[in-house]
């Protein structure tokens, strides 16, 4: 097991090591008293893609919406250092998220969805228009720009999902279950997506999933948490020389680390258990 | 074989789902229509048959007399009541939707609120009005008091739960890129609670029209300024049946156009993006 920020960030400024955020001890405890998060600690380098697994209860989600703003932590703090952060000590606009639902609006056009991060700042639909059209391009989803969410299949309203998340050129994007409802072919051909918008554009990712086999496709830092309460269990870095593609679903080098991911998964759920 | 041929040729040109929904739409205009002649020409054969005297039961022919020579009368009567009715739901739809949205900017205001709302609704208006009509400058502003407040409350109960039924994760993507409670508002709650303002805008609108009625049956006053309604009541006295045939047929026509014109609007506000107005073709 390798701890966090034990391995190099992909890309430094002047040198330095400067985190894209840091969870520091984190605790989360609801109104009803269940304690999701208890002292989690968690620093993402930028350019990294992290998948972020555990027993289904673990406080994942509650994870992710803490980063995202999204509800406070009850103790402990979030650090943005290398972000310029606004009165609600976030770095609006640095941060993007894709729900487990495409989460549309049914009265607004493809091209309305997308535009609306960039309207809520107060850009209008003609100055947003090229950023938009790029966004929709990026996700395959340029000529549907004009139909309505029920008009698309579950995939593409998560196309469309993703292309709201990127309008804004985030640099942190957060994922909770992505592609958990899609068909396998789908959800690999949106796998393939995320992963070439990542190497293009040099954004950070945060993805939650249930699936060994998308973490170990996806994402060169694996985080295990543990449940009751929810914790980081394991942490580690899964390096390859291939190319993500494939080719890589198939080598020695990709079964090792479902394996190994694998393996940790099973330990975090056992220890959980009494 | 040619005709076979004429066939296909026009089905390339005219889309079939536009013929189709043609086809439905003279359907649903021709059926009742049929049913309502055939109705209409059985109560007519009843009528002379049977030598009902006509102050018991005019035949439609009667009818259709009354509505021509008493015209001079009804019309002005319709005109009044078409106007109470039309203004009671704009102001109800005013009020309804500004109340709604200052009821929940916040919990204790719905708590201090909202059972005051209830207790105007569950309260009968034929009850008030003779207060209302105490109160009111004129009978025609009492009438309208009084049907506003009728239409009011379906059309806050239904905007109070329209913008409490916001998708939650939407909510958050608002949170999360930092909309203000004015951009939330006007961008997420309004749009996500228009399927709800018109549910609320086609039961206000019959209500309405229903207390614009029931009111004047309750003041009962005469003159100038009076609606179908008061006729109605005038013909009763005069024994003018035929009279009070020809108001009824002018109200329920009255009630037909706001039930259409209420439903077109919902429609035309929904038709492209909600499942209640869509056509299922899967
Ligand atoms: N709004 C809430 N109020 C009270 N308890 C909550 C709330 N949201 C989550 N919890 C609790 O917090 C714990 C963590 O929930 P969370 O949704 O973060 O888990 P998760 O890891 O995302 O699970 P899954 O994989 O099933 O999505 C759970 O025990 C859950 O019951
Ligand atoms: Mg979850």
């Amino acid at each position: 097991m390798i701890l966090a920020g034990t391995h190099a960030p992909k890309r430094s400024i002047d040198g330095r090591k400067r985190p894209l955020v840091a969870m520091d001890s984190v605790s989360k405890r609801f109104s009803s008293g269940t304690l999701a998060l208890s002292d989690m600690s968690l620093v993402v380098e930028g350019g990294e893609f992290v998948s972020l697994l555990g027993p289904s209860g673990c406080g994942k989600s509650t994870a992710l919406r803490i980063i995202a703003g999204l509800g406070d932590a009850s103790s402990g703090k979030i650090d943005w250092p290398s972000s310029r952060i606004n009165s609600r000590g976030l770095p609006e606009g640095d941060i993007s998220f894709v729900f487990q639902e495409p989460t549309l609006m049914p009265w607004q056009t493809v091209f309305g969805n997308v535009h609306l991060p960039l309207k809520l700042r107060g850009v209008s639909q003609a100055a947003a228009r090229p950023q938009i059209v790029e966004a929709l391009a990026t996700v395959g989803l340029k000529d549907f720009a004009d139909a309505y969410p029920r008009e698309l299949s579950g995939g593409m309203k998560m196309r469309v999902s993703i292309a709201r998340a990127l309008v804004t050129k985030p640099k942190l994007l957060l994922m909770d279950e992505p592609f958990a409802a899609l068909d396998e072919i789908t959800r690999q051909k949106l796998n393939d997506d995320v992963l070439r918008l990542w190497k293009e554009t040099g954004i950070t990712v945060i993805f939650v999933t249930h699936s060994v086999f998308e973490s170990a496709y996806l994402s060169n830092r694996i985080v295990v948490m543990k449940a009751r309460p929810g914790r980081v269990h394991a942490d580690f870095p899964l390096r390859t020389s291939l190319e993500r593609d494939a080719h890589y679903r198939t080598s020695e080098e990709y079964r090792q680390a479902c394996e190994k991911v694998s393996t940790m998964l099973l330990e975090a759920i056992g220890s959980g258990e009494h | 074989m040619s005709t076979q041929g004429t066939a296909s040729d026009t089905s390339a040109v005219i889309p079939s789902s536009f013929r189709n929904r043609n086809r439905d739409l003279l359907l649903r205009v021709l059926v009742p229509f049929f049913v309502l002649a055939i109705m209409v020409l059985l109560w007519h054969i009843g009528v002379t048959v049977s030598g009902v005297p006509p102050y018991i039961l005019p035949s439609p022919v009667a009818v259709a007399n009354a509505l021509v020579t008493d015209w001079h009368t009804l019309s002005p009567a319709l005109w009044i009541t078409t106007k109470i009715t039309l203004l009671s739901l704009l102001l109800a739809l005013i009020g309804g939707v500004g109340f709604a949205v200052f009821l929940v900017q916040s919990r204790w205001i719905e708590i201090a609120f909202y059972p005051i709302a209830v207790i105007l609704q569950v309260t009968p208006i034929v009850a008030i009005s003779p207060l209302i009509l105490i109160y009111a400058p004129s009978t025609q502003v009492a009438l309208l008091i009084c049907a506003f407040l009728v239409a009011f409350f379906p059309i806050l109960s239904n905007m109070v739960q329209g913008l409490k039924s916001v998708d939650h994760n939407l909510l958050n993507l608002f949170d999360l890129y930092g909309a203000s409670r004015w951009q939330t508002l006007l961008y997420l709650k309004l749009p996500a609670s228009l399927p709800y303002f018109m549910t609320g805008l086609r039961i206000g609108g019959g209500l309405a029209l229903i207390a614009a009625v029931v009111a004047e049956f309750a003041a009962g006053s005469a003159g100038a300024g009076s609606g179908l309604a008061f006729r109605l009541l005038e013909a009763q006295y005069r024994m003018n049946i035929p009279r009070l045939f020809a108001a009824l047929i002018l109200l329920s026509l009255l009630g037909v156009a706001i039930f259409a014109l209420t439903s077109f609007i919902s429609w035309l506000s929904l038709h492209r993006w909600h499942e209640s107005s869509l056509k299922r073709e899967n």
